[in-house]
């Protein structure tokens, strides 16, 4: 088959990483090639070489068999390569048409013509089979959607070539089989598909072929239906993985957490809680599945004391907490790993050991009046280090330093040496390496043997399901069933996650 | 060989933080020797003996002039500081200004209390202007913390009330009859000018001095420090730390005016004795805003260019006296601030740059 693009001895150094070193790779026309690595493996970097975001430092690209010198975006676009990033760069007030057609737009005269582009979008549309209206505000339509006129703005563009930047990590498993569908459909088109992902399941179901990234190097290319998750996942990591998470069954012992009827406003003033209630007990792990935006971040804020509820009551040990402040909830008795951990979790420009004591650092032993005790700070420090098996050079370096496993292995160690009786953790596997997200796991669920009760918001499906005891779907600020973990399918979570509801069996 | 590794890390993190710095005072002075090559007319070595000669000997020259020097370092070191605690918490105090006249003021009503020994007097006068100081400051501080009020515009008009408080005090209730200053303070309230009465230098140096290392250990030694620097890195993490964003702003402005206060009343118990009418700001507030971005808000750096801009500020009689225009002073002190600005905007862009890297990862 023909070759659409080929990379060859890519290399892109950026200060302190190399990111691609000597990269190889090759797209033919009609095949869906997944790009697979961890976060920070270089992916990502590779394919803004060849959207024209970044020049490489050596290396040359080839499309359909003519070396080419891509400088900018621009001149990706004239190649027919189009990308659609992981943020998606809409104009949130236009319409699906307008945006589509934004800087290219159908003139008539010097106005545009808005009847044409509405036109080709919907000839566009059906011909790829995408259900959308082309007169719906952006803002008004879903995220699967928003997704959608991304891919048409390509294709508007005559991208013959589509680089998709993880496309699922905002989706509903249902809206995840759709974009399946959808890439089948543009393949069959006779279009290239490129997709950035580090989800092994996703692969298999979507692929023909997989490049294997680690490190800035390409370790493999191989044939999805001559390989397995497992192996794709040793290749990812470099060693063997433990996908599976091991843990006994739960033996919840008295309520820890209790949310009653609680709303809260978003930080543009919108009702973003509409009555929560959600219960943790000592000894279990409950999960909260949702889509993002759906008031999961509000509801740690409004737990944490970081955000003011309108209406309900939090309770910790049958301790009325609403409403107090952060650090009277830290000394309730809450361990926190945000979801943010650059902006909460540290202050990256705080050494390691500075940023140990954050929460604690004005009790004994690490102060004594207003006198802080830095060497007994540092030795803490160090015990958190050890533990969690931190990778830093020493405890002065500043956090920023760090990797963001590594930052993240650090902020489970903090809170969770906090001697806590509830943890909540809110994405704690958001962005790290699968060595780090299986040291986490396995934290998590020890705590939890150990009878402390653990909150778990995450936008993983598969963590949920791995983790959770219990699982409590929220939907548009409100938990809108919660099931057992044991039984529950990633299809019913699914539905529930989209605002849909179960039959139960009478 | 580790703790090699983090001393050789320090010394080059050390090293570079002195480099900018360093570097845009060579180019200052530099520039500088241009300016006076087209004013005197002469070539470049000339020029560049002139300016420094003019410099060194109006700054360290003789005996006389390093006393004049310090008398011109004292109260930078108060400002430097304060507008330092300001800038650690993430605050931008342009009432330091303010907040010394405030001080100014304090002292010298609080002087003129007769028949208090000078063991009591001398501390009520210093502490009136710290009191002072803090309140003028804790009030933007306050607004900012409550309502969200922009700390800088709000400092910039108390400066204004200040000055034409003081002003009218001077003119008014506390006026001495047929001057435009305040009557001089009772002796008990003076500072030690521990060169003589002729020399202006006096022990308000040493409390300078001493502030430099009590503000050193507030800030990284305290949980005050801790709490206040968490604020001024990052709010968010300060407070999921259990840190209150609201009360670290209105303690920094605090601190940071009783800085500011405690120094505009060492200036009158120890230089002034008096408070005179103002007909425009006193500078040294203003200064201190430069005095603390050179020396990146650390008091050692604080001291350090506070003796640099000290000993231009005292140098300016002497350039006059060889001919060069004053302004030049100004002018090495402006290109020095347009560089230390720069920098910062450098390192603002870059970091904006990485942080789009990470996102892109």
């Amino acid at each position: 088959m023909q070759k659409v693009v080929e990379m060859k001895g890519i290399t892109k150094v950026f200060p302190g990483v190399k990111a691609n070193d000597d990269v190889n790779f090759e797209l033919l026309k009609g095949e869906i090639h997944v790009l697979l690595g961890e976060n920070g493996a270089g992916k990502t970097t590779l394919m803004n070489i060849l959207y024209g975001l970044y020049q490489p430092d050596a290396g040359e690209i080839y499309v359909n068999g003519q070396k080419v010198n891509i400088k900018s975006p621009g001149d990706a676009i004239k190649l027919g390569i189009g990308m659609v990033h992981q943020h998606f760069m809409l104009v949130h007030n236009f319409t699906v048409a307008e945006n589509i057609v934004l800087g290219s737009e159908p003139k008539k005269g010097i106005k545009i013509d808005m009847q044409k582009a509405i036109k080709d979008t919907q000839e566009l549309a059906d011909r790829y089979g995408f259900k959308i209206d082309p007169n719906a505000v952006i803002e008004d339509i879903t995220v699967g959607q928003q997704q959608k006129v991304e891919i048409l703005k390509a294709l508007y563009r005559g991208a013959d070539i589509l680089i998709l930047d993880e496309p699922t990590a905002v989706l509903t498993p249902q809206e995840i089989e759709e974009l399946g569908v959808i890439l089948k459909n543009l393949v069959k088109e006779g279009k290239s598909i490129i997709l950035i992902t580090h989800k092994l399941k996703e692969v298999m179901a979507m692929s023909d072929r997989v490049t294997i990234v680690r490190r800035g190097k390409v370790i493999d290319t191989v044939y999805t239906k001559d390989t397995n998750i497992d192996e794709l996942a040793e290749m990812m990591v470099g060693r063997k993985v433990n996908l599976v998470v091991q843990k006994d069954e739960a033996k919840p012992g008295k309520v820890v957490l209790k949310v009653e009827n609680i709303s809260a406003l978003d930080h543009r003033k919108l009702p973003a809680l509409k009555g929560v209630n959600l219960e943790v007990r000592a000894g279990e792990i409950v999960g909260i599945a949702g889509v993002d935006g759906n008031g999961q971040t509000e509801l740690i804020e409004v737990i944490t004391g970081l955000r003011k509820p309108t209406e309900g009551r939090v309770y910790i040990n049958d301790k009325d907490v609403t409403g107090k402040t952060p650090k009277d909830i830290i000394e309730a008795g809450v361990g926190h790993i945000p979801e943010d951990r650059h902006k909460r979790g540290l202050v990256l420009k705080y050494s390691l050991y500075e940023n140990a004591v954050l929460g604690s650092h004005y009790k004994l032993p690490f102060a004594k009046g207003i006198m802080m005790n830095y060497n007994k700070i540092k030795e803490y420090a160090r015990k958190l280090i050890d533990e969690f098996d931190v990778r830093t050079p020493n405890e002065e370096v500043f956090a920023s330093a760090l990797s963001g496993g590594n930052q993240q292995k650090f902020i489970a160690a903090r809170e969770i040496n906090k001697d806590p009786e509830l943890i909540i953790a809110a994405q704690p596997t958001r962005g790290i390496d699968v060595g780090a997200i299986e040291y986490i796991h396995k934290r998590l669920v020890e705590e939890r043997d150990k009878g402390r009760a653990i909150l778990l918001v995450s936008l993983e499906l598969d963590e949920i399901l791995a983790l959770s005891d219990r699982i409590a779907v929220i939907y548009d600020g409100q938990i809108v069933d919660i099931l057992d973990a044991k039984s529950a399918t990633e299809h019913e979570l699914g539905i529930l996650m989209a605002g849909g509801t179960l039959k139960k069996q009478a | 060989m580790a703790n090699k590794n983090t001393t050789s890390s320090k010394l080059r993190a050390a090293l570079n933080t002195l480099i900018f710095p360093l570097i845009s005072i060579v180019i200052a002075m530099f520039i500088a020797v241009f300016f006076v090559m087209w004013a005197e007319g002469e070539n470049f070595f000339t020029a560049t003996i002139t300016l420094f000669q003019a410099i060194w000997e109006g700054s360290f020259g003789t005996s006389f002039s390093i006393i004049e020097t310090l008398v011109f370092v004292t109260p930078l070191l108060f400002t430097g500081l304060a507008n330092a605690v300001a800038f650690k918490t993430g605050l931008f105090n342009i009432g330091v200004e303010g907040q010394f006249i405030m001080g100014i003021f304090a002292a010298a009503a609080v002087g003129l209390i007769p028949g208090i020994p000078a063991v009591i007097h001398v501390p009520l006068v210093l502490i009136s202007g710290m009191l002072i100081g803090a309140l003028w400051a804790a009030i933007p501080g306050f607004l900012k913390a409550k309502v969200g009020t922009n700390e800088v515009i709000n400092t910039i008009m108390m400066n204004f009330i200040a000055m034409f408080f003081v002003n009218y005090m001077i003119m008014g209730p506390l006026n001495e009859p047929g001057k435009a200053t305040t009557p001089i303070i009772q002796n008990s309230a003076k500072l030690w000018r521990f060169l003589g009465e002729a020399n202006r230098v006096n022990a308000g140096l040493f409390i300078g001095l001493l502030l430099v290392v009590l503000v050193y250990i507030l800030l990284w030694k305290t949980t005050i420090g801790y709490e206040l620097r968490a604020v001024g890195l990052n709010p968010h993490a300060a407070e999921y730390g259990g840190i209150s964003i609201k009360k670290n702003i209105v303690l920094a402005m605090a601190i940071s005016g009783a800085i500011a206060g405690l120094g505009g009343a060492v200036h009158v118990a120890g230089i002034q004795y008096q408070a005179i009418q103002l007909f425009g700001f006193t500078g040294f507030g203003f200064d201190g805003i430069a005095v603390a971005l050179l020396g990146k808000s650390h008091p050692v750096g604080v001291l350090l260019s506070a003796i640099l801009f000290g000993a231009l500020n005292s140098s300016s009689l002497n350039l006059q006296l060889a001919n060069i225009p004053k302004d030049i002073v100004y002018l090495i002190q402006a290109i020095i601030i347009i560089f230390v600005a720069a920098d910062y905007i450098y390192k603002w862009i870059g970091e904006k740059r990485k942080k789009e890297a990470m996102i892109n990862g």
